[in-house]
């Protein structure tokens, strides 16, 4: 049997981690292919329910990903993210999905290395969970 | 269903090269609201827009993905060719399947995959993507710059000259910045002062300038075309009626360093930083005073016969309306106590080449004749040091700090100039004089004037009697070398200044890694930031030479002049709207938004959007229980169908 390869949903904010993206790709840095982007305006876009919508649909893990706490674009809306998430690595942990399935990180527009970085670690501690199988196991994967 | 064409981009190999793009067609041309898709060798060249162009009108499409590059380059373009093909620009998404994908990815499969996964995801996004228009908006005809230095003094007056009203405030007493402190300017030898002084002149004489010293931003809020910006002016105690008699400096009892000659000499509490100072005004300086409240000294408010000492002066705080912003806040000298090795703390003779600059200076503390600070002598050993906490990435600044080889040579040559007999040694890692006439200055340094050239580090400074002994390597000739000097200066990084820092959160414009402000783009975006409306002039940017700086402060204005000529701007149609029928009213989104857009319609009990203050970042939507508020063409139902596919 092949490698488990997980299938991971990042989350990308357009001013800064999505610009940090395209800035390890200007310098053809290399990182791992599993992790497929969504561009959002905002990590404050981020709505706690489409990170439950990624695992639903398949997810093995998902990333959200945005400015510095006090470098948000949008003044603060990385803020009222960082409190959203708290809780819902909580909500994840008492459902029974372990919380490093869903992880946040701030990189800049300025840190390609980081962003190379932050999707190689999120790939390998998604893959040491193992496949995602929580909402399949309770039938709620429809 | 939407009737989708899908046109991937081979981007020469840059895409194909690692994405298999005729998989990705077969597949994607089989994927359901598909009615075209193919791939072709570079999308954004003219053939390229016209297939969009013509397979809109041949298959009647409604929807077009462009798999490429970041849409932060060619959305524009593919929108423009969609518009042409006589759709919506909405109707057009980018897939980034190059900086994203095919740019980091080595194995050929796993890209391929990922390609189609991002294009899939696309699709979706499409089919939900509504027509929009752009929101128009006024514009404020008048235009913020944030310090006075050379390139601030220069955006403002090529602004002003165009015909709009211009702010400038500097945080400083005077204008004129670091320009205001050098002797002689390189390659020309042009005195400083004289040529910046009639600029400063011209900027206090403006009709469309208004000065604002000792002022700073505080606070900034709104979008481009209309920033809305909060400025504290601290006091200055001396008010215009100032006739600049001085006497009131003749009996002022308090002392401190003088900034202006980089701690040189010594001025008092009341001062003028330098004659030519725009405002001619005197400046109490608060904190080595006396005392202003409740008790005072006094003496200079008895000297000055015209009153125009008040000790009662308060800040001020204003709020003034914008169309656009350039920021032009300058440099700094990195702190050389850091570098322990070379004893500018310990030994009076070390000092940093503005300091130099200073001994140089007509104006300067010795009036123009090369004296050492500790006992006045003529100095007949100069050592420069080149790359002092510059291109030294272990322990200091990685990068390069651009102007130091170039004023260093000046530094050598004019000591040589003033002291003929004496001997310069300059210490180098490299001599970098790419500029117009700079190769030439730096060979008559070396040819005219003698300036020795040793290649090779410092790695020691101490004193021995009179005399500070510079330790150091002569790389080319393989041999270590002492010198017994009489004056040491230190080439010294440039770093930007600290409250520069500050500033960009206020502004929301990104730092780079050594926190000079960050340029949209590095070749092809060099004034603007990314925040539209706020542009980038001199060196808060990066090390830069005057030339650059005045270059940079003129491509500025002439940035801004453009933006304040249309009578309306276009803001993104991309805003939130509120569902009323969904809406119960509970205000969250009101409490959420930075900008104060949504507001609380009371009687209808339902939150309403103004599109002119929405920037369309959609926290309010994620926040909103009841799923009333969607941000136009990313709601909550496109996110999930695009997860739903692209997984």
């Amino acid at each position: 049997m092949s490698e488990f390869e997980p299938k991971i949903v990042a989350f990308l904010c357009k001013w800064c981690s999505s610009a940090g993206a395209d800035l390890a790709g200007v310098s053809r840095l290399e990182y791992k292919p599993n992790v497929i982007p969504i561009r959002v305006m905002c990590s404050g876009r981020v709505d706690p329910l489409f990170v439950l919508k990624a695992l639903k649909e398949g997810a093995d893990g998902v990333l959200v990903s945005g400015c510095h706490p006090g470098d948000c674009h949008y003044v603060q809306g990385n803020m009222f993210a960082r409190r959203r998430f708290i809780i819902l690595k909580k909500l994840l942990e008492f459902v029974g999905i372990h919380p490093d399935r869903f992880q946040v990180s701030w990189v800049s527009a300025s840190e390609g290395t980081k962003f190379t970085k932050v999707i190689d670690d999120v790939v390998e501690s998604v893959k040491a969970l193992g496949p995602q199988t929580k909402f399949k196991k309770v039938g709620i994967d429809e | 269903m939407k009737r989708n064409g899908v046109f991937v981009c081979n981007c020469g190999v840059n895409i194909a090269g690692t994405v298999y793009v005729d998989k990705v067609v077969d597949e994607i041309a089989h994927y359901p609201s598909v009615k075209h898709c193919e791939f072709y060798d570079y999308m954004c060249s003219d053939p390229g827009q016209k297939k969009i162009e013509d397979a809109i009108k041949e298959k009647n499409l409604d929807g077009i993905i462009v798999a490429c590059c970041s849409p932060t380059l060619h959305e524009e373009t593919f929108r423009s060719a969609t518009e042409r093909g006589g759709l919506n620009k909405y109707s057009c998404e980018i897939a980034n399947i190059r900086e994203q994908c095919s740019w980091v990815h080595k194995d050929r499969e796993k890209a391929t995959e990922k390609a189609k996964s991002i294009i899939r995801g696309i699709i979706e996004k499409v089919n939900l993507n509504e027509d929009l228009d752009p929101i128009k908006v006024p514009v404020t005809k008048r235009a913020l710059v944030i310090g006075a230095g050379v390139s601030g003094i220069q955006s403002a007056l090529d602004i002003a000259d165009s015909g709009y009203e211009v702010l400038l405030v500097e945080k400083s007493p005077t204008i004129g910045g670091h320009m205001a402190q050098l002797s002689e300017t390189f390659p020309t030898l042009d005195c400083s002062q004289c040529i910046l002084t009639p600029k400063m002149v011209a900027v206090s004489r403006h009709p469309r300038i208004k000065l604002m010293t000792m002022s700073e931003v505080v606070d900034v809020k709104g979008y481009v075309g209309n920033f809305q910006v909060t400025i504290k002016e601290h006091p200055r105690y001396v008010t215009d009626d100032c006739n600049l008699c001085g006497d009131c400096v003749k009996v002022c009892p308090q002392v401190t360093v003088n900034e202006f000659d980089r701690g040189l000499t010594l001025r008092r509490a009341i001062y003028i930083p330098f004659p030519q100072a725009v405002p001619a005004k005197y400046v109490l300086d608060d904190q080595t005073c006396l005392g202003l409240n409740p008790l005072r000294c006094d003496k200079c408010e008895k000297a000055c016969d015209v009153g125009a000492i008040d000790y009662d002066m308060q800040p001020k705080f204003l709020t003034e309306h914008f169309g656009s912003i350039v920021v032009a806040t300058g440099y700094d000298l990195y702190d050389i106590s850091q570098i322990p090795e070379y004893g500018y703390d310990t030994y009076e003779d070390v000092i940093d080449g503005l300091q130099f600059e200073r001994l140089l200076s007509a104006s300067g503390p010795t009036k123009g004749e090369v004296r050492r600070p500790s006992d006045g002598k003529v100095p007949k050993e100069v050592v420069f040091i080149k790359c002092v906490g510059s291109r030294d990435p272990e322990s200091h600044h990685p990068y390069c700090s651009k102007i130091c080889c170039m004023y260093t040579g000046k530094h050598a040559m004019l000591y040589k100039h003033h002291v003929p007999e004496g001997q310069a040694y300059v210490f180098y890692m490299d001599i970098r004089s790419a500029g117009k006439d700079y190769e030439e200055f730096i060979q008559r340094a070396t040819e005219e004037d003698r300036v020795m050239y040793i290649r090779g580090r410092v790695s020691k400074i101490y004193r021995e009697g009179e005399k500070i002994m510079v330790w150091g390597v002569d790389t080319i000739a393989g041999k270590k070398v002492e010198i017994a000097a009489d004056l040491v200066v230190l080439a010294t990084a440039i770093v930007p200044r600290e409250e520069t820092i500050e500033l960009a959160k206020k502004l929301r414009i990104p730092m780079g890694p050594n926190n000079f402000l960050k340029e949209a783009h590095p070749k092809l975006r060099p004034v603007e930031t990314l925040s539209a409306g706020i542009y980038l002039a001199g060196a808060a940017q990066a090390p830069k030479d005057i030339p650059e700086t005045v270059a940079q402060g003129s491509g500025a204005s002439s940035k801004v002049a453009g933006l304040l000529s249309a009578d309306e701007l276009t803001h993104e149609p991309t805003v939130v709207r509120i569902k009323v029928e969904e809406c119960n009213g509970c205000g969250i989104c009101v409490n959420i938004c930075p900008y104060e857009a949504l507001t609380l319609d009371k009687e209808k009990g339902v939150a309403v959007v103004n599109d002119v203050l929405c920037e369309g970042c959609g926290t309010c939507a994620a926040a909103c229980p009841s799923g009333a508020s969607q941000l136009r063409n990313l709601t909550d139902a496109q996110i999930a169908k695009m997860l739903k596919e692209m997984l």
